[in-house]
């Protein structure tokens, strides 16, 4: 088991509940992604699997061990085997890109050969390969200030892939770039996991990306599962129940405001959701 | 969609500055703690421009005028300010030693047990808590009193005075340069600390780069107070110009003194013009 929860809940010190009741088995080597509407705690979630953050409530197990019994050098052997996306990538704009690389490696680095890889960078070919994969291989000496935000962002993709995690967690890890290289980068993520046998769980914001790239999707609604099925079961219906704080918008790549719009009237219906719903976004593809 | 819901008739209410009440009490607040300690200070700028005074000044000021150009003065001046510039920087090279320990052990940007939080919370902070008083008491004495401390075990000379600088400069350096670490962007720090990286290389990747330039403009800063501070190295018969200020103000000689004083703003220009090239490197 990759993750486990057992009614597990995250509470604010201000009293709200960020999250409550989840109940969730992960195997290894399970493809998840996380949809619902903003502020549905879809971050919160991410965080306390990260180990980022102590749940308030119920039981938690990542990668076969409880992160909050551990001590703090179990701990620390745990989170260099979990490897996060962020959506906003933590990365200094003054680092190179190559430097930022293999920062994904220095939980699993002696202190010394992180010190030694700024003189000289230690394994130039491991981060100019992890960059490759996403379409940077060009970038890899030059500062992340002269990036832009879609390419930094698959700068920290490339991190966590160099990092070779057992548990990739991913939040947004595609929100700032355009359609089809957010399709290719889900893509190098999904194959590094199936190449290692990692587990990965993404909270997405497009759903057709989730439903194309994940066999199982969790819907998280105000803290609360909605539901969590195999992609090909999640209905139109439960996916405008789910966004029905956000006007029943589900929201997908397209940010064409006209397929937007027909997304807003009232759809035919369908028998395979998953089929037009992919058609009707990825018309660039 | 109907957005004419959301927006409220301007004229309906007035919104206001929820924010104005607090900023109008601190202010008074401010001006009531302030007006007590003018008057315990003495505060009266009046009286620096009563015609007597004046005239006191300005015979004060023109005694340090021309400066002393003699070549043996000359001579002494510049053999002073390099035995100075050493004494300052031996003071701070060692002051690093006591203050970038001190500022990794004691920044809260760089704990691993506040994640979560963690194990071990209380014993983090019981430490950094311990690190931060040791900071306190190396900078709260002031450099004369360990100078004068240590002239009684070492005997006069530079000795006492760089190690008087290094440990008050290393409690000084090491608060600061704990505070800019902490307001920084600390999340690439902390995102390696969560990614199992240890503290140090926290550090290096995720904090440096982003507080290079102001961690190397405060050690230039103090630096170039230090060159200053060296005054008082006069007084443990360290040399320097300290010591040369000394003797021209003993023997009422103001044109060495203004001279000295000369060299000083040199010294300061000096450090400014270091101060921005090493920032620009570092941009």
């Amino acid at each position: 088991m990759s993750i486990v929860t057992h009614q597990l809940g995250l509470e604010h010190g201000n009293g709200f509940r960020a999250l409550h009741g989840l109940n969730l088995k992960l195997t290894a080597g399970e493809r998840v992604a996380i949809i619902g509407p903003s502020g549905a705690g879809k971050t919160s979630l991410i965080r306390l699997l990260g180990s980022a953050l102590r749940p308030t409530n119920g039981r938690l197990e990542l990668l076969g061990e409880n992160p909050w019994q551990q001590s703090a050098a179990g701990l620390r052997q745990l989170r260099t085997r979990i490897g996060t996306i962020h959506q906003a990538p933590p990365i200094p704009p003054r680092l190179r890109v190559i430097t930022a690389i293999l920062a994904g490696r220095l939980g699993r680095w002696p202190a010394w050969k992180g010190l030694l890889s700024l003189l000289y960078p230690v394994d130039i070919a491991g981060a100019q390969q992890a960059l490759a994969r996403l379409d940077l291989a060009d970038r890899l000496f030059e500062r992340c200030d002269r990036l832009s935000g879609g390419q930094l962002q698959r700068v920290g993709i490339a991190r966590v892939l160099y990092q070779q995690p057992d548990l990739i967690l991913a939040d947004e890890p595609v929100s700032a770039l355009d359609p089809i290289l957010a399709d290719a980068a889900i893509a190098q993520i999904v194959a590094e996991a199936e190449q290692r046998g990692a587990t990965v769980l993404a909270s997405l914001h497009a759903v057709d990306l989730a439903l194309k790239w994940f066999p199982r999707v969790i819907g998280l609604r105000s803290g609360q599962l909605a539901f969590d099925l195999p992609a090909a079961e999640v209905s139109t219906d439960m996916l405008r129940d789910l966004y029905s704080s956000e006007g029943s918008i589900v929201p997908t790549q397209a940010n064409d405001p006209a397929l937007l719009h027909a997304l807003t009237e009232p759809l035919p219906e369908i028998t395979d959701p998953k089929v037009v719903r992919l058609d009707s976004c990825r018309g660039r593809g | 969609m109907s957005s004419g819901q959301l927006a409220a008739e301007p004229s309906d209410f007035v919104v206001r500055d929820p924010e104005a009440r607090r900023r109008l009490g601190t202010t008074l607040i401010a001006l009531v703690i302030l007006w007590p300690l003018l008057q315990l200070a003495e505060f009266r700028p009046a009286v620096l421009f009563e015609a007597g005074n004046l005239k006191v000044m300005t015979g004060f000021l023109a005694g340090f005028f021309p400066p002393e150009r003699g070549p043996e003065f000359l001579g002494l001046l510049f053999k002073a300010t390099l035995e100075t510039l050493a004494i300052a920087t031996a003071g701070i090279a060692l002051a690093l030693l006591i203050a970038v320990p001190l500022a990794i052990i004691g920044t809260r940007a760089l704990s691993i047990s506040s994640i979560g939080p963690g194990p071990d919370r209380w014993r983090g902070n019981v430490v950094r808590v311990a690190c931060r008083a040791l900071l306190t008491v190396l900078r709260a004495i002031p450099e004369i009193v360990w100078a004068l401390m240590f002239v009684r075990v070492l005997g006069l000379g530079p000795a006492a005075g760089v190690l008087a600088l290094a440990i008050t400069y290393g409690g000084m350096l090491g608060k600061v340069y704990t505070e800019i670490l902490e307001s920084t962007d600390t999340r690439p720090a902390r995102a390696l600390l969560q990614g199992g990286s240890g503290r140090i290389t926290a550090l290096v990747y995720g904090l440096i780069p982003n507080a290079a330039q102001e961690l190397t403009s405060y050690t230039v800063y103090r630096w170039e107070c230090a060159v200053r501070a060296s005054v008082i190295m006069g007084f443990v018969g360290a040399g320097g110009l300290g010591q040369l200020m000394d003797q021209s103000m003993k023997m009422l000689n103001g044109g060495e003194a203004s001279a000295i004083l000369l060299m000083f703003l040199a010294l300061v220009v000096l450090a400014d013009a270091l101060s921005s090239a090493l920032r620009k490197a570092l941009a």
